[in-house]
């Protein structure tokens, strides 16, 4: 196989063993990317030079016999919400085209720290709002599988798409509502989105902050294992990141799960649902129990009241955040301005795409006066109910397993009239957020027209090992997580 | 129900110029949103304290001590518009 399709630990292998060289890797990678880049447009930004630099460090390290982790000279896409210093970071908004932070977010100097090289910023829904990532002002990402008419999922569509097509080896994304869950599912790739404080957000840029993590997108569990490996751990430069000992996660991937009870929730498989999906979840669900573990039947009573709770909150917060984005400090000011007040309406509306606006707007208005204890503060006693409702579950069970989305991937173009109906492809994804915690999707299916179908594994706070122990259990009794895209394979 | 008027002081508030198109969209929109929003009415939560944030942190400190920031050069370098090491704006006062 080609070099670009392969995963970090048997590329570590080559590099430790001196069969091929970081830079060699590096070139393959770059390659790949432009060959298929113009088809999926995973990328807003493309760092060749950086990428080589980086290469030919790593290099001179395994030359050296130095090797500080197994991501030395890999390959990595990075979300363009997530600040890399020196190197523009738009979040796919036409109000930061111009912004080069000068600083890296926390995981990029971790990152770097580990030798990792960094091929690009990938392409995202602005600001992360969105399950499509249609609504990037650089234009859409396209999912590598179908016919390549099909949306990649978002917000995270261009890292996952960029995995799915093999133009990286494994991606950063963020997930705020299933940013990452989802894409990853609709791409058949694997996406972890960590317990709420288990990786530092310090240069993520803020959407809605009591909801977003950053986490990896990657071709097999034990790359999410590597990723997650480097990335977890308390900052002090986050407040909010969790001051817990990371475990050593190489270590669960290969321990059996007998005698393990995992939890079906029956509100996860409504009417409406795709058929070929259910299906493909329910049949990965018997796999597992073949594996030895045993299934307990739970319930989240309040399942169905996760997308309007999420949508109040996310765009509240969203709303406070975005107020930063005023044509001062960063980003493109308007030319137009007659005094102050006009600059700041004109800044935000030529600069923002139409989902912004929507959600601000919403959020505004949610917290405005008089609206604040109908909507926002309900919407915050609806958070403490689904922490309830999971807290409840997990005391018959050490694990969730459900699906990540009630449909596979969906045409462009499909929702984007229909905000509403969007908004729906979050409802598996969202109330993991709502209450912090770890969860997972990895590959299980592909429906009639190639499309992949994730399954979603679902944990208590900090448990991500245990989500890494059952999907790679799963992992190792199938193989949905070695297909290939059939469209791009001759390019 | 959001009038248009209503959406304009929201606009006002979120310092958002929107065209009448816009306008027109949003309030139609946000009307369907909200309406679905509603369904959050059907569940009582009585005496459910509300939940900001999943973490149970209270005041995290540091030590008082200097640290590395970044320089005054690096925090205007991506200004539109700074003169003398301050950010400039139009004109507030006549």
């Amino acid at each position: 196989m080609e070099l670009a399709g392969l995963t970090i630990h048997a590329l570590h292998a080559k590099l430790v063993s001196h069969e091929i060289t970081a830079t060699a890797l590096t070139e393959a990678v770059l390659a790949r990317l432009a060959a298929v880049e113009e088809r999926v447009h995973a990328y807003i930004t493309v760092t060749p030079e950086l990428a080589r630099q980086q290469a030919a460090a790593a290099d001179e390290a395994f030359a050296r016999g130095e090797i500080c982790s197994p991501l030395q000279g890999i390959p990595l896409a990075i979300k363009d919400n997530i600040c890399t210093k020196g190197i523009r970071t738009t979040c796919a908004s036409r109000i930061l085209a111009n912004f080069v932070p000068p600083y890296d977010a926390t995981v990029m100097q971790r990152l770097k720290a580990a030798g990792a090289v960094c091929v690009g910023k990938a392409n995202m829904d602005e600001f992360a709002m969105g399950s499509s990532t249609e609504n990037s002002a650089f234009g859409p990402a396209r999912n590598p599988w179908g016919d390549l008419g099909y949306v990649p999922g978002g917000s995270s569509g261009g890292p996952a798409a960029a995995v799915a097509a093999d133009a990286c080896i494994a991606a950063l994304g963020s997930d705020t509502g299933g940013s990452i869950r989802l894409p990853a599912a609709l791409t058949g790739v694997v996406g972890l989105k960590p317990t709420y404080g288990r990786v530092s957000r310090f240069g993520l840029v803020a959407f809605a902050s009591s909801l977003d993590q950053i986490g990896p997108l990657t071709k097999d569990v034990r790359d999410a294992a590597i990723l997650m490996q480097a990335i977890a751990g308390h900052d002090i430069y986050d407040s909010t990141s969790g001051d817990v000992a990371v475990p050593d996660y190489s270590q669960v991937l290969e321990r059996d799960i007998r005698g393990m009870r995992l939890g079906v929730p029956r509100e996860y498989f409504v009417a409406g649902m795709d058929q070929e999906v259910e299906g493909a979840v329910r049949t990965g669900i018997e796999t597992i129990r073949t594996l030895g573990a045993e299934l307990v039947d739970v319930s989240l009573p309040h399942t169905r009241y996760a997308v309007a709770t999420y949508y109040i909150l996310a765009n509240a917060e969203a709303s406070s955040n975005l107020a930063r984005y005023d044509g001062v400090r960063y980003g493109v000011r308007t030319t137009q301005a007659a005094n102050l007040l006009d600059m700041y309406m004109r800044t935000r509306a030529e600069g923002f795409g139409a989902e912004v606006k929507r959600r601000i707007m919403l959020g505004t208005y949610a917290l405005s006066t008089g609206y604040y204890d109908a909507y926002y503060k309900k919407a915050q006693q609806l958070r403490t109910l689904f922490r309830q409702d999971f807290h409840q579950a997990f005391t018959q069970c050490d694990a969730l397993l459900a699906p990540v989305s009630p449909t596979a991937a969906f045409r462009l173009g499909e929702r984007l009239e229909d905000p509403l109906q969007m908004y729906l492809a979050d409802v598996f994804t969202i109330p993991v957020n709502l209450a912090g915690l770890p969860a997972i999707s990895i590959p299980c299916g592909l429906t009639r027209q190639t499309l992949p179908i994730g399954l979603q594994m679902i944990a208590p706070p900090f448990r991500e090992a245990t989500l890494l122990q059952i999907a790679a259990a799963f992992e190792a009794a199938t193989d949905f997580h070695t297909r290939k895209p059939p469209l791009l394979v001759d390019c | 129900m959001i009038s248009e008027a209503q959406m304009e002081h929201v606009a006002q508030l979120a310092r958002l110029a929107l065209s009448p198109e816009e306008k027109q969209r949003l309030t139609e929109q946000l009307n369907a949103i909200l309406s679905y929003m509603d369904q959050l009415n059907e569940v009582s939560t009585d005496g459910v304290e509300p939940t900001a944030h999943v973490l149970d942190l209270v005041n995290v400190l540091r030590d008082d001590t200097v640290r590395q920031t970044l320089r005054a050069d690096e925090a205007l370098a991506n200004a539109p518009e700074t003169a003398q090491h301050f950010f400039v704006v139009p004109r507030i006062v006549e």
